[in-house]
């Protein structure tokens, strides 16, 4: 679990986040690797872990009967796949594919939601980090819905 | 040369010797209730024994107690008309078989003499002197046309309400920029005016016309007649840190309750001296074998004035009005180093609903600071 | 200056090139004479007999023969001149307006961000910065655009990529599979573009709104507002400051633009409806 300790420090997520709290996240850890192509996960199913992507790149997207499915969003290194996990009824609203190899951690939902109802202060620390990033996403999506770039 | 004074007979002279040069004179006359610019030949032609009243949405004439060739202050034409033409073509295109052939605009050479050019007047055209003739891009027709113009100024003897020259450091007397200047002295049994030369041309014209030397008594009842302009003064606006005042009050709730107010008629901008906004509009033929370009007069208050990509940009009253008013007040400054403001008061008497450029920059400067330089919610 | 400013000369339409399906790139040339030099940054008002004029960026390198103008239709000027063919005449009247700062940007690094169309009016300095790549240190490209579909340029922007001496990313608003790159709004990538905030210039033009976020994420990045430029638009009818209507706030677009440092718009360009 050391190996996995240091990882959890050093992703730019946790960045300042008190060793002990760390530990904490560890605990909930298990690397992954996905193949080019593979799912991280598919819509509806159970949010059971949330990624921190070490490396490689994510596509989410949305399917459509009849049509291809519309990436919307790419994350990569050091970005974080995954809010649902937090939100009741923990179920995931798009699908993730990763476009090439990509590393990542997961984290236990359960076993991170029982942590913090544990220890406020984690749990704090984590929706600290969290907001923020749902936040940006939300702005960037606005802009998107804008069209631009389409002609008025 | 010193001045001079003439009467009502050396007033005709000069407009007729002004007409055998070649000018087109034009001057106040009295037509359908109101004091127009359009040609004069005679002093008979001018208003005389007319005056006006202005308030705010208000204009209408009336008779005076004396014959006063100049007894009144400035109606809803402006000398702008004639320099800066409100419909103007620039040029005109033939396209032949394997060519376009382009040809410049009308050419309309032509030389006016304005009688009865008031201070804020000369003020306006030399305000509009730095956007057509002094800029990095010179309009060449308006360079000939104030080149060639005769201006005889007159100085008032009279404000209106809406008068605000003295605020704006433009009036009521004339200091500069005219050929001859006149100043009505009417009084008594006497009707005459005295005639100061502002320029060489000026100069030469006075001494071809049969007139007295100016004594003590004259320069004294000018002085009287320019003071009883300045105690007159209709109105005031306090020019002190105007522009920052503006520019940093762009979400002043002032904004909001003239917006409620104004009907974006334009009619502002039309009889304002100083605003200069134009569009362009290109027309061909059906074989579409020639065409053309007409510059025409436009407003910032029209809803496409500021069109780009499917809108405009300044759609609510508030932001035209706001962009009329700072520009007027204060961006004209930061374009053009001086005010776009010369104090005639013409569109406080001429818009419809009285709104009155003196009052709202007061309101503004009471309680600065009420919204701020950022367009937040 | 003794050339009358209203007057347009005749062009000659000597390339039309079409770049998407709504967008066409003309090189054109005089039919008198040499072109006169511009700015990278400036624009020409290119009319179309009969139709009207439009104010159109130059998009092509400085040293090149004749204009190059790429043109999208989105009114009846633009669509008249987008249609125009090899051997068409065009009017034209400029160079207008003022550049991009590759002079001030050499020593540094350099960010060129572009969104959608915004990326015409930044090849030329992009050509300049390459032609003289030795003056400037890190240089990147950002560019945004609606879908892979839709990219302008896109063989050059791979060209641009194959380089060493050049860092280029790109996103677009959305994707199908097929796409491997970026998904996603062009502020997003300045956080991870390699330059260093206090010794870079960024020379940004696209829709306003892309421009005004962009423009927060350089901040929050660090580069300095009098080291940000932005292309302003307005609209435009004399080109020569005589006209009124390309006003914004105190500045005239035509003439104080389109390239805007900006700080010295940062207050009007916050503003609604100015």
């Amino acid at each position: 679990m050391e190996g996995l300790e240091r990882i959890v420090k050093e992703h730019p997520f946790f960045a300042g986040f008190a060793p002990a709290h760390a530990d904490l996240v560890a605990g909930c850890a298990r690397n992954h690797r996905f193949d080019a192509g593979s799912y991280l996960f598919h819509e509806g199913e159970a949010a059971n872990e949330f990624f921190l992507i070490r490396h490689g790149r994510v596509a989410l997207e949305i399917v459509q009967p009849g049509k291809p499915p519309i990436v919307f969003e790419t994350l990569g290194p050091g970005e974080i796949v995954g809010a649902s996990w937090l939100v009741p009824p923990y179920r995931w609203m798009f699908d993730a594919r990763a476009m090439e190899m990509t590393r990542a951690i997961g984290i236990d939902a359960a076993c991170l939601r029982g942590k913090c109802d544990a220890d406020h202060d984690l749990g704090y620390e984590m929706m600290q980090r969290f907001l923020p990033v749902m936040v940006k996403r939300l702005h960037a999506t606005r802009l998107q819905i804008l069209d631009v770039y389409g002609k008025r | 040369m010193a001045a001079r004074v003439i009467d009502a007979g050396g007033l005709g002279e000069l407009m007729a010797l002004l007409a055998d040069e070649g000018y087109r004179v034009i001057g106040p006359r009295l037509r359908e209730g109101a004091i127009v610019y359009d040609a004069v030949a005679a002093p008979d032609d001018l208003p005389r024994g007319w005056t006006d009243r202005q308030a705010p949405a208000r204009y209408s004439v009336e008779r005076r107690e004396d014959d006063a060739c100049f007894g009144f202050n400035v109606g809803q034409h402006s000398w702008k008309q004639f320099l800066h033409p409100p419909v103007e073509r620039l040029w005109s295109a033939e396209r032949g078989e394997h060519c376009v052939r382009l040809a410049a605009g009308e050419d309309r050479p032509e030389k006016y003499a304005f009688i009865g050019v008031r201070a804020c007047e000369i003020a306006a055209i030399e305000v509009q002197d730095r956007v057509f003739r002094d800029g990095p891009f010179t309009d060449v027709a308006y360079a000939r046309r104030r080149e060639q113009a005769f201006i005889v100024a007159v100085n008032c003897g009279q404000a209106a309400s809406t008068c605000f020259c003295v605020s704006m450091e433009t009036g009521p007397k004339v200091e500069s920029g005219y050929d001859l200047a006149l100043t009505e002295l009417i009084s008594g049994g006497r009707h005459e005016f005295l005639i100061e030369p502002g320029s060489q041309a000026g100069g030469a014209l006075l001494a071809r016309l049969s007139s007295r030397e100016a004594d003590g008594a004259d320069l004294e009842a000018a002085d009287a007649a320019l003071a009883n302009a300045v105690a007159q003064m209709g109105r005031q606006l306090d020019t002190d840190g105007i522009k920052e005042l503006l520019q940093s009050n762009a979400d002043h709730p002032r904004w909001d309750d003239v917006a409620g107010r104004c009907l974006t008629c334009g009619n502002c901008t039309m009889v304002c001296p100083t605003c200069f906004c134009t569009t362009v509009q290109d027309h061909s033929d059906l074989e579409g074998a020639r065409a053309e370009r007409v510059r025409s007069w436009d407003s910032c208050f029209t809803l496409d004035f500021s069109y780009i990509h499917g809108g405009s940009v300044r759609q609510t009253n508030k932001a035209r009005y706001r962009q009329w008013m700072t520009h007027k007040l204060a961006s004209w400054i930061d374009q053009f180093g001086t005010s776009g403001c010369v104090g005639c008061g013409r569109c406080i008497t001429w818009c419809p609903v009285g709104i009155d450029i003196t009052e709202e920059a007061a309101a503004i400067r009471a309680a600065p600071g009420e919204g701020g330089t950022n367009g937040r919610a | 200056m003794t050339i009358d400013p209203f007057l347009p000369a005749l062009y000659r339409v000597d390339g039309a090139r079409r770049e998407l399906s709504d967008t066409v790139t003309l090189t054109i040339a005089p039919m008198a004479g040499a072109r006169p030099a511009f700015q990278p940054g400036q624009f020409n008002m290119l009319y179309a007999f009969g139709v009207g004029e439009v104010a159109i960026s130059m998009s092509g390198d400085v040293e090149a023969g004749g204009f190059v103008h790429t043109v999208r239709d989105v009114g009846a000027v633009s669509r008249a001149i987008a249609a125009m063919e090899v051997g068409a005449t065009i009017g034209v009247r400029g160079p207008f307006g003022t550049g991009w700062p590759v002079k001030e940007a050499e020593g540094g690094d350099v960010l060129v961000i572009a969104g959608g169309l915004g990326l015409a009016p930044l090849r030329p300095a992009i050509y300049h910065l390459l032609a003289n790549r030795g003056r400037y240190g890190r240089v990147t490209i950002l560019f945004g655009t609606r879908n892979p579909a839709d990219m302008l340029y896109r063989h050059e922007i791979e060209d641009w990529r194959r380089r060493l001496d050049l860092d280029i990313d790109v996103t677009v608003d959305h994707a199908d599979q097929d796409w491997r790159g970026n998904v996603g709004v062009v502020p997003n990538l300045v956080p991870k573009a390699a330059f260093d905030p206090e010794e870079t210039v960024a020379m940004v033009c696209g829709p306003e709104v892309m421009m005004r976020f962009t423009v927060a994420a350089l901040a929050e990045a660090g580069v300095p507002a009098d080291r940000i430029h932005l292309s302003m638009e307005r609209n435009m009818k004399c080109a020569i400051g005589l006209c009124g209507h390309c006003q914004f706030g105190p500045t005239f677009v035509c003439k104080d633009g389109p390239v805007m440092r900006y700080d010295r718009i940062a207050g009007i360009f916050a503003t609604r409806e100015i």
